[in-house]
């Protein structure tokens, strides 16, 4: 038996013969070239590799921002390739959370805004919304900066909130690109610290692109991307 | 609504640029409002012409009068029921800047003729028996704070000196598209202080037919019988004299609606340029957004809505503005234009066109953020 959601005998992520290729006027340029990959539920895997190897466009293809060449992308029990951009959007707002290296959060709302920003997609109410809130705020020890704007926190401060962010409607998987590259060591080790948590406490499946070993070591388990093909 | 704090929140966090994109949006709307209540006024005089009721004047031009001895032949005309009669004054309050419309009619027969005019029985009657007295609407009663009694010192140009009147009644107009910006008072009151060539003179004859049928044959009549008078004369109905008076400006509403026109399209030119950038430099928040779950549809609507609430505001300030402005000020250009009100349907048009900038406004960009691919957006910036 199987539910998709990886809780049976069925990974949450199953990745067939999948093929990338940009195209710039008549040049074809090969960035993943057929990649199998199966990721169980429950599972912190980092992706490593060097810079072009492909490894943000394997997390973009997984996290349902965008489409394989050739191949077939299925997460969380559903095949992305047929779904619409519309079914897609939704997709991505019930099952994947992001977090970014550069934290991409939005200047203008506070840390409670920008962190309330997915549950303005579901149907709860603003009571609920902001019990959630409040909740993912105090998971990444923010609880007291809800009112605080991106640009009164330090770069640490922001990408926790990035995190609670991306927890905050409880998605299915979490997909981290870089998630300490802009961050000091110390600052570094708090997220993965962090995201190590959320892994083991609150069961989330994790995919981590680095290119810091340190921190691919708080997967359970790194793979090597070169030139657009997976190695163990 | 529980996006509106998200779009509210762009706003005022750029306020300089919300600022400056509503404050010219109000001021085109303002224009529009200002410039359409100009012709709307002009119209009104227009609308407020009765099509039973005939203007004779001087068949060379206005400047010239008619003599008193007139009236008796024109009542006699087949056709016509009443007859009245009054002279342009053209005087000003204690300011040459204070103008408005003052005329010295026949008392009582003016009232047959201008039955809009609303008067109390007492005043009608307190005015109808002193001949220095005078009438006023209430509009410019209320803009120079006067009372019933008040002696009014009105400074003549044509007919030079002062004229006190003693304010005997106020009126009110029956429609609204009839002016309250007016003093009458009796014709033998001017006549009587006239030099002996100069009396008896009348500047134009209102006839009153007994339907608008009768309008062109009672004309014509007219004219045929001072056709080789010394002083012939010009019939014609009240709605086709007031359009002459409009003409003499020349084409006031193919100007105004060329000014108009050429005012919105200048700030539309700019508001679509203002929310393109602020949506290019959202370029990153827009893929976030759309990574989050954000459909294409909710994204362009939240655009969309930016630029709406943008323009609506600009127009609810400029249409409130001119509203407020015209109407507290009792704004007449001079006396040039008595009527001169902002209409309810001149204020819902400005609203509207606020929405229709808003709309266009918002189109480009809203459908250039919806349409951002995801991936090569986070790109440019990571």
């Amino acid at each position: 038996m199987t539910d998709g959601l990886g809780n049976g005998g069925e990974p949450l992520i199953s990745l067939r013969d999948v093929t990338k290729e940009y195209r710039r006027n008549a040049i074809v340029v090969p960035v993943l070239a057929g990649i199998t990959l199966d990721v169980k539920r429950g599972e912190f895997l980092a992706l490593m590799g060097p810079s072009g190897s492909g490894k943000s466009t394997l997390l973009n293809l997984i996290g349902g921002i965008d489409r394989p060449t050739k191949g077939e992308v299925r997460v969380a029990g559903e095949t992305l390739n047929a779904l619409n951009a519309s079914k897609l959007a939704a997709w991505r707002a019930r099952h994947v959370g992001f977090i970014f290296q550069l934290y991409n959060l939005i200047p203008v709302l506070t840390a409670f805004r920008n962190v309330e920003l997915p549950l303005l997609l579901t149907r709860l109410s603003a009571s609920e919304r902001k019990k959630r809130v409040d909740l993912a705020l105090s998971l990444v020890g923010l609880e007291g900066r809800d009112h605080h704007y991106p640009r009164q926190l330090s770069g640490g401060e922001e990408q926790r909130v990035a995190i609670a962010r991306a927890v905050v409607a409880d998605p299915t998987l979490l997909v981290a690109d870089e998630p300490t590259g802009d961050l000091d060591s110390k600052n570094a080790e708090e997220i993965l610290v962090l995201l190590r948590r959320l892994n083991q406490e609150l069961g989330k499946t994790i995919l981590m692109v680095t290119h810091d070993p340190h921190a691919a070591e708080t997967a359970d388990k790194t793979l090597h991307l070169d030139k657009g093909v997976l190695r163990p | 609504m529980k996006f509106l704090g998200y779009v509210l929140s762009h706003l005022w966090h750029s306020k300089r640029r919300t600022f400056l994109t509503v404050s010219s949006i109000a001021v085109a709307l303002f224009l529009f409002c200002t410039l359409r209540t100009v012709m709307t006024s002009l119209d009104a005089s227009l609308r407020a012409s009765d099509e039973t009721r005939l203007v004779v004047r001087h068949a060379a031009s206005l400047v010239f009068p008619l003599p008193l001895a007139y009236k008796a032949r024109l009542a006699q005309v087949p056709g016509v029921v009443n007859v009245s009669f009054g002279n342009w004054f053209g005087g000003y309050y204690q300011d040459p800047k204070n103008q408005f419309t003052q005329f010295a009619v026949e008392v009582p027969s003016v009232f047959d003729l201008y039955p809009e005019i609303l008067l109390g029985p007492a005043e009608k009657e307190a005015f109808i028996r002193e001949r220095t007295s005078c009438i006023a609407g209430e509009a410019l009663v209320k803009k120079y704070g006067w009372k019933v009694g008040d002696v009014i010192p009105i400074t003549g140009t044509i007919y030079p000196g002062s004229w006190p009147l003693t304010l005997r009644g106020i009126y009110r107009a029956a429609t609204p598209d009839a002016s309250e910006d007016a003093i009458f008072f009796h014709w033998d009151f001017l006549n009587e202080s006239m030099p002996e060539g100069r009396k008896n003179l009348v500047g134009i004859y209102w006839l009153k037919v007994a339907s608008p049928s009768d309008a062109p044959t009672v004309s014509a009549a007219v004219d045929q019988v001072y056709e080789n008078s010394p002083v012939p004369t010009k019939t014609e109905t009240e709605k086709a004299f007031q359009a002459g008076f409009i003409q003499m400006m020349g084409n006031v509403s193919t100007l105004l609606s060329i000014l108009g026109s050429a005012i919105i399209f200048a700030i539309l030119l700019v508001t679509v340029n203002t929310m393109m950038m602020a949506a290019r430099e959202r370029t990153t928040e827009i893929a976030v957004l759309k990574t989050l779950g954000f459909r294409d549809g909710l994204v362009l609507q939240l655009v969309a809505a930016e630029a709406m609430l943008l323009s609506l505001a600009g127009g609810i300030i400029g249409c409130g503005l001119a509203y407020l402005a015209f109407h507290r000020v009792n704004f007449t250009a001079g006396g040039m234009i008595p009527n001169f009100r902002v209409l309810p349907e001149t204020l819902v048009l400005g609203i509207l066109l606020a929405v229709a900038m808003g709309l266009l406004s918002g189109l480009v960009p809203a459908f250039s953020a919806a349409r951002l691919p995801i991936s090569s957006s986070l790109r440019k910036v990571a």
